[in-house]
């Protein structure tokens, strides 16, 4: 074992440990797990969007070779298997309960949306089980459906036949009369009409999930691809299949990317664990690229109508907005609370607009559900803020620096409470804005702009300011505001008698990269190199109770429970060695993997620690027990704000439409940079989905519902060559409330880029008198925008 | 998919009993579309009769002033000939362009235009140089080819054994690509020659490849991008989805001929 950390602690830019498993084959994930006696699943899903069932006839399918049983929806209610629950509770403005439809795990007389799971077959292998899916009749009494939101909320056809007008909740954060008087007293209003394009997530797994059952034991385990297995254990034992917990383990292994459409439980978890033990035998489903566009839970699709009070200096006065969210058939897990705690309390940005007004109407259609996605509400509020901003200034005759700067939360103004419930710790928008101007060589535009007129190109330069939050917290105030789960997170270090480490977390990587960033937390704490340190995951049966990996918060919530566990490791450690060394327990000191007596020569390395603890001939037994093991549940006080400055330049092609990204540059606060490799890594993928929602991305459903876009050859999907090199850095701020002082990254690059890209375009084609173009841009939007301004 | 009888033939005539013997035969040159299709469920042929086993159907040769193709030949292949590239350079940038360089590797010439999907690109090249198609049992012009979306003139069983193409004086063939899968959103093929000028524009049309005459009569005067300002392209009989509409594509169908007409330098 090397000595000391070598370098391996906080700050260092290590090669990610897991990569090579990654890159050579030996990841394992969900579909590599087989199980003794396996069978397959299979899912008939709603060919349509909208229908009762008049009649599902499975008896031909019953027969059909291999086939192990069938399952539909009125056989789930005859055994009492409840419908998925719904994790956030909304209200209206009155105080009314949100409208909570049951979803039912497969349809029960009705299907509400293309891809509705209608009847489970199992065989002894896929192709037996989809054969037989074939087989099933299924008689669909076709009803209207509705997919446009607008047309949802006039009522003519409902989704859910108890919630009036298709609508779940009208929500509203702020005092509508005030700001409605702000804004008759103001020099100027800005106003504009966005929608934020649905994406479909597209991890590069597709989801998976194996049910098996110990009828001797009585003991459930669920494989499955999610971001969060103890949150499953929780909603599917709990609330759908009533499995006391001790009898059911969830195990997420590798997990081949979520952003966010892992996190939710979905029917086929709870499907297959049932079924489980119906049939005696394990079961696994591996969801089709097919499966996944219509059943792994959309983001975004947001249609909103906002404005911005200013004075006559270009000062922001008040801001208010409606926003009508859309819910798609069901709720899916978190859907209620994106558009409203991780958006609407978004509002303010990095600015001092002392007053604001967010309505929210969350609208049922018939559509697969929508939920988070890399960024989750926060992506909507920065695209809604920023493009107001920018129109402002152009309306103003402001440049769009200025207009920025002159509203900025000032870096000596922290903690600043917003008007729309947040209070920021910390943050410096003046210095990543600062560096990301000199990064992106603003200067020099100009004449990057001349040289791109000569070829007969438009170029332009958008910016976007921005701030978020991470690490969703605290749990008593998420509970006030509707979580129905607590937001900590849980850690157990475990030190071995030789000194080497392993950390149970209750967070969960599917791509970030924690067993090398969290071993750096190790590394730095006890002064052992990080390849003494594994992390273990994602095993409910190994893990202490953690609430999993979302919204950037695995550093900031589960790295600082890490940190939390490893000063009661330093603690009892410190006790441990001044019984040895004799010498009063505040003398001792510990820095690099060593503790010495003050003042003296006498020391103790780390591992020699940790034998004493497991092998406790010379130890304060009648103080202290034996071994070195600890862990900690750490509950945070607040979110945390990274924030950062992203600047987009564009050339337009006028003749085309083609919008290429000719320089992206991102300045990010994420707080303390555990490991700058990992950061700029989260960095670009952010961008790229950025870019992708901005240039690429939509889902397109045509007026009965059916899914337009539901392979890849109608889904435009960012590819490497649709991207620059990234210009990405980081300009931190110290988070002020929690030990390690870091804020997250996860989210930040699909946060604050597509405005960016957005703003760049108009800019391009603001000499034309375009002064809007949708998301995604693509070179059709982009040259009928053009069309229509000339 | 379906389970399908794999037969491989090592004669064209051989190959012609199987696949017309068979119930529902197809035949199998690259397999680069072929099998997808049948993966994804959306062809369920009985038999499928790989020409792959047949000598000599993958060669470029000169035959006076024409490059002869023959239909086996990978678009790899084309893209690299010092034939293909020596005399027309615009066919051999168009098989550069195909697909990926998995489908580069497998795909060929006669499968492309055996199948002529809309979106194709080597229809295009056919129509607009004026190419004839060899058959196992005739010769047929381009123009009289390609009859509409996946279909051409064909007879059941006939086997495509070489394209023998005219050098032009002049041709280019620049693409607009479909976003999601990068097929032509328009490819406007451009080609002045002893025949004239000739434009086909292929991803555009509702019926699949076909001729310019606006595009032909404006160049036929003029062989120069100035002479297609203020060409109006009719969005009729033109596609619409959700990449683009008709009007859309007729503004790229111009744009692209431009840049083709320029590209011929």
């Amino acid at each position: 074992m090397p000595d000391g950390n070598s370098g391996t602690g906080i700050g260092a830019a290590l090669l990610r440990k897991e990569d090579r498993r990654f890159i050579t084959g030996k990841g394992k994930y969900t579909d590599d797990i087989n199980r003794p006696g396996q069978t397959f699943a299979y899912f008939l899903r709603s060919n349509v969007a909208h229908a009762n069932l008049k009649s599902v006839d499975t008896s031909a399918a019953e027969k059909a070779d291999g086939v192990v049983a069938v399952f539909t929806g009125a056989d789930l209610e005859a055994a009492g298997v409840g419908g998925l629950p719904c994790g956030w509770a909304l209200t209206f403005q009155n105080g009314d309960p949100m409208v909570e439809p049951p979803h039912p795990a497969l349809a029960q007389g009705r299907v509400r949306h293309v891809g509705d799971p209608i009847v489970m077959v199992i065989a002894e292998s896929k192709k037996q089980a989809k054969a037989a899916c074939h087989l099933v009749n299924v008689e669909y009494d076709q009803l209207p459906a509705v997919v446009d939101m607008m047309e949802a909320i006039k009522g003519d056809a409902l989704v859910h036949d108890d919630a009036a007008n298709n609508i779940c909740y009208d929500w509203a954060i702020g005092d509508k009369d005030e700001v409605d008087k702000v804004f008759d007293g103001a020099d100027h209003v800005t106003s504009i009409d966005i929608v934020n394009n649905r994406l479909i997530p597209n991890a590069i797994e597709p989801r998976v999930a194996i049910g098996e059952f110990d009828a001797s034991s009585g003991d459930y385990t669920l494989y499955t691809t999610t971001q969060n297995p103890h949150v499953i254990r929780l909603l599917m034992g709990a609330f759908v299949l009533q499995i006391p917990e001790h009898k059911l383990r969830v195990v997420a292994p590798d997990v081949g990317g979520g952003f966010g459409s892992k996190i939710f439980h979905y029917a086929e978890e709870t499907l297959v664990t049932w079924a489980a033990a119906q049939i005696e035998r394990p079961i696994k489903w591996t969801a089709e690229r097919s499966e996944s566009f219509m059943s792994d839970a959309h983001g975004r699709d947001h249609i909103t109508k906002a404005e911005l009070a200013l004075d006559k200096d270009g000062k922001f006065l008040g801001l208010r907005e409606t926003t009508y969210a859309n819910m798609g058939g069901y709720l899916s897990t978190f859907a209620p609370a994106i558009p409203t705690y991780m958006h609407s309390v978004l509002m303010a940005g990095v600015y001092t607009t002392p007053i604001i007004y967010s309505n929210i109407i969350a609208v049922f259609t018939n559509t697969v559900p929508v939920d988070a996605y890399r960024g989750a509400g926060r992506p909507e509020a920065t695209y809604c803020l920023e493009r107001l901003v920018d129109r402002a200034a152009r309306e103003m005759g402001i440049d769009q620096v200025e207009i920025r700067r002159k509203n900025f939360i000032p870096s000596d103004a922290f903690p600043y409470q917003t008007p729309v419930a947040l209070c920021y710790d910390s943050g410096n928008y003046d210095a990543t804005l600062d560096t990301a101007l000199k990064n992106a060589d603003v200067g020099g535009f100009d004449k990057r702009k001349a040289a791109s007129a000569k070829d007969g190109k438009l170029r332009g330069i958008g910016y976007s300011t921005y701030v978020e939050a991470c690490g969703a917290a605290p749990s008593a105030i998420a509970g006030a505001l509707g979580a129905r789960a607590g937001l900590y997170e849980s850690a157990n270090i475990r030190v071995h008698p030789t000194g080497s480490v392993s950390v149970y977390t209750g967070s969960h990587s599917h791509g970030q990269g924690h067993e090398t960033a969290f071993a750096q937390l190790v590394s730095e704490k006890l002064g052992v190199h990080s390849d003494a340190v594994d992390i273990i995951h994602g095993d409910t049966a190994q893990i202490p109770f953690g609430m999993g990996t979302y919204g950037s918060r695995s550093l900031a919530v589960g790295g600082t429970a890490i940190d939390k566990a490893l000063d009661k490791i330093v603690d009892k450690s410190r006790k441990i060695v001044a019984h040895i060394l004799e010498a009063g327990e505040s003398d001792i000191e510990f820095a690099d993997g060593n503790f010495t007596v003050a003042g003296t020569d006498k020391s103790m390395a780390f591992g020699e620690v940790a034998l004493a603890a497991y092998v406790p001939h010379n130890y304060p037994l009648e103080t202290l027990e034996p071994g070195l093991e600890e862990s900690a549940f750490y509950d945070p006080t607040n979110f945390t704000y990274p924030g950062g400055c992203h600047i987009c330049e564009v050339e337009v092609d006028p003749n085309t439409g083609v919008v290429e990204v000719a320089r992206f540059t991102a300045v990010d606060d994420p707080g303390t940079v555990v490991n700058p490799m990992i950061v700029e890594g989260q960095v670009h993928g952010g961008i790229a989905q950025g870019i992708g929602q901005a240039l690429l991305e939509g889902c397109v459903y045509d007026d009965s519902g059916q899914l337009i876009t539901g392979s890849y050859m109608d889904y435009t999907m960012p590819r490497a060559d649709d991207l620059p090199s990234y210009d990405v850095a980081t300009e931190s701020s110290e988070c002020t409330h929690n030990s390690l002082g870091v804020k997250g990254v996860g989210e930040v690059g699909a946060i604050g880029s597509p405005p960016a890209v957005i703003n760049a375009i108009i800019d391009a084609l603001s000499e034309l008198g375009v002064t809007d173009v949708p998301m995604p841009a693509t070179s059709q939007a982009v040259w009928r925008a053009i069309q229509e301004a000339s | 998919m379906t389970n399908f009888h794999y037969l491989r033939a090592s004669q064209l005539d051989e190959a012609a009993a199987k696949v017309k013997g068979a119930q529902d035969g197809a035949l199998m040159a690259g397999g680069m579309t072929l099998l997808p299709a049948v993966k994804l469920g959306l062809a369920s042929p009985s038999d499928v009769v790989d020409l792959s086993g047949i000598d000599g159907l993958s060669s470029v040769s000169m035959d006076g002033d024409n490059v002869v193709i023959g239909a086996m030949t990978r678009h790899v292949d084309v893209a690299n000939s010092d034939d293909v590239n020596g005399k027309i350079e615009a066919l051999a940038d168009l098989a550069d362009g195909i697909g990926d360089r998995q489908v580069r590797n497998r795909g060929t010439i006669g499968g492309s235009i055996a199948n002529n999907d809309p979106a194709a690109d080597y229809p295009a090249a056919c129509l607009a140089l004026g190419a004839t198609i060899i058959t196992d049992q005739r010769s047929i012009s381009a123009d009289d080819f390609f009859t509409g979306l996946f279909s051409t003139a064909l007879g059941e069983g006939e086997i495509i054994t070489s394209v023998s193409f005219p050098v032009p004086d002049k041709a280019a063939y620049v693409k607009f690509p479909n976003p999601a899968t990068r097929y032509a959103l328009v490819g406007v093929f451009v080609a002045s020659g002893s025949s004239g000028v000739r434009v086909a524009v292929t991803g555009a049309g509702q019926n699949g490849v076909f001729r310019s005459g606006e595009l032909e009569a404006a160049l036929g005067g003029s062989f120069s991008a100035g002479a297609l300002d203020g060409v109006a392209i009719p969005s009729n009989g033109l596609a619409t989805d959700i990449h683009a509409a008709a009007d859309y594509r007729a503004h790229l169908i111009g744009v692209m001929a431009k840049r083709a007409v320029d590209a011929c330098g």
